[in-house]
């Protein structure tokens, strides 16, 4: 196998008396999508700062392309941050003839919907375009290692998944990616998935992998309302779903009980918990541990 | 189950010579929750604004509850980050006339619900992004409103405080309230009782996901080599390809999901020509 891109083993970060990512160990291959999940203050920001050269790791070692990171591994290195790190009152072709100077590349073609706003300043272009035009830009000088911090958030199905199409295309030519989403349905564009959770990597591996034996219960009902309300009534995480609800991690027998105690008839049975309700429940756990 | 529906009936809101809204009709029933989904700029906001009262439309009719019973909560969150957690609460409960008994017992049930009940004297502006918006959801609902009007309450919250929110929301629901939410997130619709996809001010589907998912246009083939590569899109490694035609032969034909059947409208208005 290929020497990995990114080399993270047994990083820890403080910052004073807080441990911003605490023992963290994950590789990026050639070609291979990584997927960093985890809710906010989980430590994502901080690994991207640190494989940025932003800020050093306070113990382990970090390796990009098997150096440390630097200016030069920057010049490797395309990053999309989630505030798009675009030049508002620059027009589009100023945009990328800054980055193209930056980094001493040559942007030749613009794709078509943007070359038609060429000459608008980015202020003025919607957020799709916005979106298109930070690709562009960090793709300008043919990175090996692309990171990208939320890179979709607010785009149409259609223009996401364009995007994403994008992202796959490059992973296909062996670049590497390093993505970050709250959006759980992305995390099925990835090869492999890391959950953070309070500083630490609590699971790793496929979609299937981190959910593993987590399982909820999805009630059936003609009596939606009331089942909620019984079951909510009994301190169990209730939500909805379309018009039947969902409990994560309890067992079913205690859902049945309660609904039958309630008088409401319902079918009950145990499904595979989403990767949202498993990562909500390893976040849970987390927390009882470290007391955060 | 379900009682009135509140709602929008054929509205078309313009802002000088452009339009923001045409036609579209939402239906937000007492008991359920409707999402609104679409990008930047579909018209979500516009929408919401208009059922809150907030937008007079130029032609079509609004169903809506007097302002005083409507709960509304602004993308930008309509928190006061000067004030604490506590002073927002205070401060909304006295513009709806919430107190005593009544508003010790909201405060106490809903911030308990959003995990905010032992931060109470912490400003709004230190909060994490997660926990300001279950705050101003929490706002929102304090004046137990029969009509909820949320603006991507989700967005940019990270997927654990997601849950939370989605628990309140549904509970909001459960007790009764007529709920109107934008999202962009496609799985967060998915779970809603039904669905409104804007997309350039005008609807592209809208049903409940069920049916949203039965009425996509075409049909969606799982394939290794698109044909029609403005067609195709990839889900993992896999290419998936639309076909306005349900006969066509690209590959295994598949059952579609909300975000194939939205992908599949948004192909089929470019085939369309727009």
């Amino acid at each position: 196998m290929a020497d990995p891109l990114v080399s993270v083993e047994r990083v820890t970060r403080r910052f004073g008396d807080f441990t911003a990512v605490d023992d963290v160990s994950l590789d990026v291959a050639p070609g291979e999508i990584v997927g960093l999940l985890g809710a906010n203050g989980a430590g994502k920001t901080t690994v991207i700062r640190m494989l940025l050269g932003l800020v050093p790791p306070t113990s382990g070692m970090l390796r990009l392309f098997g150096e440390r990171p630097s200016r030069q591994t920057r010049q490797r290195l395309g990053y999309v941050p989630q505030g798009l790190g675009l030049y508002d009152d620059l027009t589009v072709d100023e945009n990328v003839a800054f980055v193209d100077h930056a980094f001493g590349s040559s942007t030749r073609t613009l794709p078509a919907t943007l070359a038609l706003v060429r000459g608008d300043l980015v202020g003025t272009v919607g957020l799709g375009r916005q979106r298109q035009l930070a690709f562009v830009t960090a793709l300008s000088h043919s990175p090996e290692l692309l990171v990208l911090d939320e890179p979709t958030s607010g785009v149409d199905p259609l223009a996401r998944a364009r995007l994403w199409d994008t992202i796959h295309d490059q992973a296909e030519r062996d670049v590497g990616v390093l993505v970050t989403t709250h959006y759980m349905q992305e995390a099925q564009q990835c090869d492999r998935l890391v959950l953070m959770s309070h500083g630490r990597c609590v699971a790793t591996g496929s979609e299937r992998d981190i959910i593993g034996g987590t399982t909820a219960v999805a009630v059936q009902t003609a009596r939606w309302q009331d089942a909620f309300v019984a079951l909510d009534a009994g301190g169990l995480p209730v939500t909805l779903a379309g018009r039947h609800v969902r409990v994560a991690d309890v067992p079913a027998s205690q859902v049945r009980r309660m609904l039958d105690d309630a008088g409401v008839d319902a079918e009950v049975a145990d499904v595979p918990a989403t990767l949202e309700e498993a990562m909500t429940s390893l976040d849970r756990a987390m927390s009882g541990t470290t007391g955060r | 189950m379900t009682g009135p529906a509140w709602g929008l009936r054929g509205v078309t809101v313009r802002y000088g010579r452009s339009t923001a809204l045409e036609d579209v009709t939402l239906l937000a029933p007492t008991g359920a929750v409707v999402a609104l989904v679409g990008g930047d700029g579909a018209g979500k906001t516009t929408a919401l604004r208009t059922l809150a009262g907030a937008l007079r439309p130029e032609s079509g009719s609004v169903a809506a509850p007097a302002l005083p019973e409507i709960g509304f909560m602004p993308t930008t969150s309509g928190v006061w980050r000067e004030l604490t957690v506590d002073e927002n609460v205070s401060f909304v409960a006295a513009a709806y006339g919430v107190r005593g008994a009544e508003l010790r017992s909201r405060r106490d049930a809903l911030l308990t619900q959003a995990g905010l009940d032992r931060v109470g004297d912490r400003l709004a502006g230190h909060l994490s992004g997660g926990m300001r918006q279950k705050l101003a959801f929490c706002l929102a609902m304090l004046h137990r409103p029969r009509l909820l009007v949320l603006d991507e309450p989700s967005t940019g919250v990270d997927p654990v405080s997601r849950v939370d929110l989605w628990r309140m929301i549904s509970q909001a629901a459960a007790q009764g309230a007529a709920v109107a939410m934008a999202t962009t997130y496609l799985d967060e619709a998915e779970r809603a009782s039904s669905v409104l996809v804007l997309d350039a001010g005008r609807v592209l589907l809208s049903g409940s996901p069920a049916d949203v998912v039965a009425h996509a246009p075409g049909a969606v083939f799982r394939t290794d080599r698109p044909t029609v590569r403005e067609r195709a899109w990839r889900r993992g490694r896999e290419y998936r390809e639309w076909s306005p035609d349900p006969s066509s032969e690209l590959g295994t034909r598949l059952a579609v999901d909300l975000e194939d059947a939205v992908i599949s409208a948004s192909l089929a208005k470019e085939a369309a020509g727009g």
